[in-house]
């Protein structure tokens, strides 16, 4: 079974703890994007999988297999690097036929894979050339190929589509994705980009400082981050998040000082948990609704930057005491640079977080 | 043949000339000819007639060029120094003797290369090692190494004689050899380090994640793409032994001794002076094995490591 477990995972450089205490199971056929900021440790952690970094602690178990002390050629994997990492010497053909030579496998039969994974990533007409003689997109194909020409446990990715322009980086994410749904394989993708993360992956982990935030489907980190620095992490433009001090709350309503303004804002119920005191308040810039008068569930802030999207406009605003709230709007509401804004923020989609960042959710 | 060796010697190559233009590629030539001139000098003294060595003004060409250089700068090309070479009258009576220099020859080239190829293969390992998997004071042994480099060969001569006859070494191939290779490891490490330490590691991840072992890893991917730096070191080394004098003279017995060492016997003995067409038959002679190594070579010498995959 092609599955990849990580039993509270540590990983120290000398002093410096580059992964701590990570949980983390990868189903067979189930595609995990561990997703955070550089330096959060996701590489390493998928370097602890692939066993090029031995576990300081904790357990990597591969096809239900302790595999601690196994070096990498040991472990039957396959990884794509960030910088493909493709044989120089050897020609493309070369290349993808290269783990193939460690499994015994007949010339015929070596030539039958590699072509056949060839046609499945369009590298026919590159396979005798050299890998600087290629372009980046088939550059990344080829490392792809690689990975697929034989049949590993599990499948590791280093940032694969870093290195691709925006065009190319779009088509090769679907390119990536469908040729992972034909495998079932457990497959892991570092990233620090969150469009990839949401797009290719069935789950997604996010990372910061060496420790696991949130693990979940792209529509649950979205929708319900854990934490505020998920929030912040995930969704584009950032979520607005903004210091609160929680006064009150009743029938489903929490008054509170929002940036120097009393709100009376509809929140979840789990709040009357918490002690009156600081919060946060998250609300996504879409999540707002523009009215023409004010009243105590609206936030006053007036337009300060306007950056039309395309589809839609996002509008820098600031409130009275110095906030700054995002706010997206669509293409027909025309707003004016100065002009006064009246915010509701979405009930539905506004989040409290108490103090330590946690969210507060029934 | 004809047009690859002009390829390799750069004509046919327009993308060049049209880079820099005439004028620079000009002003380049002039410079290399002059380097070039001392070494064309004592090869066309070497095909000159005996008397004509020490003739003020020298003479100058072979050949008049159609009447373009004066007659009397023109000398008429013999082949006769060459025979000397390995054969001629050591007395001024006296009949033609064989003068060993096949011996000689054969001694250069032997130990040269016997020594410049052990030192690859075992500092190429080292380079690797050193390369891959520091040591503690890592930096310390490569420093280390390169001490006996450091002196001037006739201040390390004097230990290493002693050390010689100690255990009887002297004048044997295998010390004269084993000579040559440590020196020549010290240059060799620290070349091969570098060209190591310059390749990506993701590429050697890659091959070890796809399941090979660290010997393959090395002997697979590592030694093809350091192709150009074996070949670089290869030639340096080369050109260090084949040329050494002083360790030669005094380590080597009358079965091991090397041409530069025979080359000096030659001319001085006999106490007729110095026989300069002879010297500069012995010398073009000398040069010819170390050019053609070197000249078959140059295109990895010139095409530097690539380092195309792996962008940073």
């Amino acid at each position: 079974m092609s599955t990849i477990e990580l039993r509270k995972v540590t990983k120290r450089f000398g002093s410096f703890t580059a992964v701590k205490d990570v949980d983390l199971s990868v189903a067979a056929g189930e595609v995990v994007c561990l997703l955070g900021p550089s330096g959060c440790g996701k590489t390493t952690t998928l370097r602890v999988i692939a066993g090029l970094e031995s576990v300081t602690d904790g357990e990597v178990v591969i096809a239900g297999k302790v595999m601690n002390n196994l070096p990498p050629e040991k472990r039957d994997i396959a990884m794509v690097f960030q910088f493909y990492a493709l044989y120089p010497s050897a020609s493309v053909g070369e290349n993808i036929a290269f783990p193939l030579y460690h499994d015994g496998i007949s010339r015929a039969e070596r030539t039958a894979r590699v072509n056949r994974v060839a046609a499945i990533l369009h590298l026919e007409h590159v396979l005798d050339r050299l890998p600087n003689q290629i372009s980046e997109g088939e550059k990344q194909r080829a490392a792809m190929a690689r990975a697929i020409v034989r049949d590993p446990n599990c499948f590791l990715f280093d940032e694969p589509l870093s290195r691709l322009d925006v065009e190319l980086r779009q088509s090769m994410r679907g390119q990536i994705k469908e040729v992972l749904q034909g495998l079932s394989k457990a497959t892991v993708i570092v990233t620090h980009d969150q469009l990839e993360a949401l797009t290719m992956a069935d789950r997604i982990a996010i990372m910061k400082d060496g420790l696991i935030e949130q693990v979940g489907s792209p529509h649950e980190v979205f929708a319900k981050p854990a934490n505020a620095f998920v929030a912040s992490f995930i969704g584009t433009p950032q979520m607005n998040l903004l210091e609160a001090d929680l006064k009150t709350f009743a029938d489903g309503t929490a008054e509170m000082a929002v940036a120097g303004i009393n709100l009376a804002i509809r929140t979840d119920a789990a709040v009357a948990r918490l002690q009156p005191g600081k919060v946060t308040i998250g609300v996504r810039p879409r999540a707002f609704t523009a009215t023409d008068t004010g009243d105590r569930g609206t936030i006053s802030a007036r337009a300060e930057l306007i950056e039309p999207m395309g589809a839609e406009t996002l509008i820098h605003a600031r409130t009275a005491a110095g906030a700054d709230i995002r706010v997206v709007v669509t293409r027909s509401q025309r707003v004016k640079v100065g002009e006064a804004l009246n915010l509701r923020p979405d009930p539905r989609q506004t989040h409290v977080f108490d103090g330590a960042g946690k969210a507060v959710r029934s | 043949m004809a047009e690859s060796i002009l390829g390799k010697l750069g004509f046919g190559r327009a993308s060049g000339v049209d880079k820099a233009g005439w004028g620079r590629t000009l002003a380049v030539a002039v410079v290399a000819f002059i380097y070039f001139l001392p070494v064309l000098f004592i090869i066309f003294t070497a095909f000159k007639p005996q008397g004509d060595a020490l003739l003020v003004p020298p003479t100058l060409s072979p050949t008049s060029l159609f009447g373009l250089i004066p007659d009397h700068f023109v000398f008429k090309p013999t082949l006769e120094n060459f025979g000397s070479v390995f054969s001629r009258s050591m007395t001024p009576d006296g009949a033609p003797e064989a003068t060993g220099f096949d011996r000689y020859f054969f001694n250069s080239i032997f130990i040269a290369s016997a020594s410049v190829l052990l030192a690859l293969v075992i500092g190429t390992l080292a380079a690797f090692g050193f390369s891959r998997y520091p040591l503690k004071g890592n930096d310390t042994y490569l420093f280390i190494i390169l001490t006996t480099r450091m002196l001037p060969a006739i201040v390390v001569i004097i230990p290493v004689i002693l050390m010689f006859r100690v255990v009887g070494l002297s004048g044997s191939y295998l010390g004269i050899i084993m000579l040559y290779t440590a020196f020549n490891l010290a240059f060799t490490i620290w070349m091969m380090k570098s060209f190591f330490d310059e390749l990506s590691p993701d590429v050697e991840d890659a091959a070890r994640i796809d399941g090979s072992s660290g010997m393959r890893v090395f002997f697979k991917i590592c030694l093809p793409q350091v192709i150009a730096g074996l070949a670089a070191t290869f030639v340096f080394g080369l050109i260090l032994t084949w040329n050494e004098f002083l360790f030669a003279l005094l380590l080597s017995g009358p079965d091991t001794r090397t041409v530069p060492v025979a080359m000096n016997q030659a001319v001085s003995s006999g106490g007729r002076g110095t026989d300069w067409t002879l010297l500069a038959a012995i010398e073009t002679l000398f040069l010819v094995p170390v050019f053609l190594v070197t000249f078959f070579l140059q295109n990895h010498l010139l095409r530097g490591v690539t380092f195309g995959t792996v962008k940073r």
